[in-house]
């Protein structure tokens, strides 16, 4: 098992240095964070919250990398942002940890880690899928530094009941208008997770803006 | 694909483990059955069906314990999201008690030590061959549905590659003369399980062969759907609180089942009733098919 003892703290199979673990328990802890991903997915705004004690390199939070671990393997492109791909040791725990191909662009990309959102490219720039094959598009996920859901831009869709407000401080000016241009694309278009430190909150695609 | 003929190699073994099997889960397995890559892979799946309502995503199915038509699709699915605070009930045709809701539940209770339980609003995840309790579910559980066929279009269109460009470009057309065929023919909708549903008012899903008297429930359900069609390789969703409308035409709205008996066990008028034949001199009787609402109904009266 990754993770549980000091020895994979040492350096890993491509001799890069890991100073941090993963998962204490893999298969519980990532089945417990991705029940925590569907509820947000499943209920488009609402924020779900988890509480985490992973030890995660600098500038990933602790819900970035459990959704990382969670989801990302041998099958997932994963495109860094130059904020994070800068990081060498938050670039070797994701290639460590969950054994992701990184890929230089973002059109490749499976999912995305974006950690500085006020630079990021725009959401049509990610893989959004086809007519026939919508599934094939990009996941990102994005850290924010607050979520909340008590107020902020209105929300309809599959998922949530009437209506449902968020508001994440961190985001760059005009992702609102982007994401209800991402669900005008339905059935193609990128899925967002928005991950705070010890929240998150998702945008799938199905998600309407009164902007 | 009758519950007769249906036999599991694994059941024997699996129900000599006991269901009250409290030392945990079989250390022979990992948790869940499944291995955590294939988990990972169904779990990514389930997500991009959450977020593109009744389209069918493709996935890496697995071969399981079981053959197929056993619910391998939806046991795959339940395996990526089960954990072990989860309380699993399975049903079968609405019975707890019939031999492929029994398997399955013996199946995650030995690989998973998950509580089980017959009581519909105790569940938090909800295992399903064909039909939907008849007590209105929660916000807080999911539906795992097995699917058989989970093209809607199929039977019309036999080629894969041009049902998915049917759905792509939304040209329902073929399915709406299927329908008024139907009326054509017998002078109303005769479909009367498996009947088409269009979800978010975009793809057209089958709704895995319950029977039409249960497609009402799931308009704007509380609870998480999510369907596993193991042998063709697809799972899709409807997120809670999604529309999703019955075809029909103006001059031939969509109607439900009726029966003009009621339940003879527990005396409910507004269930789904199953036909039981009694003996081989005609005698029958009708009963209700949701096993659970059927006892609770009987135990309250009592």
């Amino acid at each position: 098992m990754i993770g549980t003892d000091s020895q994979t703290s040492g350096r890993g199979a491509e001799g890069i240095a890991v100073t941090n673990v993963g998962f204490d328990n893999p298969v519980l802890q990532s089945q417990a964070m991705y029940r925590v991903l569907l509820s947000a997915m499943s209920r488009p705004g609402h924020i779900v919250p988890c509480e985490l004690l992973l030890e995660v390199p600098a500038s990933l939070a602790q819900t970035t990398a459990a959704a990382a671990l969670t989801l990302l393997d041998f099958d997932t492109p994963l495109w860094l942002d130059p904020a994070a791909a800068a990081q060498q040791a938050l670039v070797d725990y994701l290639r460590f940890h969950c054994g992701c191909p990184i890929v230089e662009a973002h059109g490749h990309a499976a999912f995305a880690i974006i950690t500085d959102p006020c630079k990021m490219p725009s959401l049509d720039a990610f893989p959004e899928g086809s007519d026939e094959y919508p599934d094939k598009s990009a996941t990102l996920l994005i850290q924010v530094e607050r979520l909340d859901d008590s107020r902020g831009v209105v929300l309809r869709g599959p998922g949530i009941e009437n209506k449902q407000t968020i508001q994440g401080k961190g985001l760059p000016g005009g992702f609102w208008q982007q994401v209800q241009e991402n669900h005008a694309r339905f059935p193609k278009g990128v899925d967002i997770v928005l991950c705070a430190e010890d929240r998150i909150a998702a945008l799938p695609r199905t998600t309407q803006v009164e902007v | 694909m009758t519950q007769s003929a249906q036999k599991n190699p694994a059941q024997s073994e699996a129900v000599e483990h006991g269901h009250a099997d409290k030392i945990g889960p079989d250390p022979n397995y990992n948790f869940a059955y499944l291995d955590e890559q294939t988990k990972r892979m169904i779990r990514r799946a389930i997500l991009k069906a959450v977020a593109i309502p009744g389209y069918q995503v493709p996935f890496a199915s697995r071969e399981m314990p079981m053959p197929y038509g056993w619910g391998t699709g939806g046991v795959q699915v339940t395996a990526s999201i089960l954990g072990p605070d989860d309380v699993l009930k399975v049903i079968d045709q609405g019975a707890d008690d019939t031999t492929n809701a029994v398997s399955i539940r013996q199946f995650f209770v030995r690989t998973a030590a998950v509580e089980t339980t017959e009581h519909t609003e105790e569940a938090s995840i909800i295992q399903t061959r064909h039909r939907i309790p008849e007590k209105p579910l929660s916000e807080d559980q999911i539906l795992v549905y097995q699917v058989p066929i989970p093209e809607p279009l199929r039977f019309l269109e036999p080629r894969e590659s041009e049902t998915r460009k049917m759905h792509a470009l939304g040209e329902y057309g073929l399915m709406h003369v299927k329908l008024y065929e139907d009326i054509a023919t017998h002078g109303h909708i005769a479909t009367t399980y498996a009947y088409p549903v269009k979800v978010n008012s975009h793809y057209i899903m089958d709704p895995s062969p319950t029977p039409k008297f249960d497609n009402p429930k799931m308009h704007r359900m509380p609870a998480l759907q999510l369907f596993g069609a193991g042998r063709e390789k697809r799972i899709y969703a409807i997120p809670p609180h999604t529309a999703v409308y019955s075809l029909d035409f103006e001059d031939h709205p969509f109607e439900i089942q009726q029966w003009e008996q009621s339940c003879e066990l527990c005396g409910a008028e507004n269930t789904f009733l199953d036909e039981v034949v009694t003996d081989d001199r005609g005698g029958r009787m009708f009963v209700c098919s949701d096993s659970d609402h059927c006892n609770r109904k009987r135990e309250a009266a009592e």
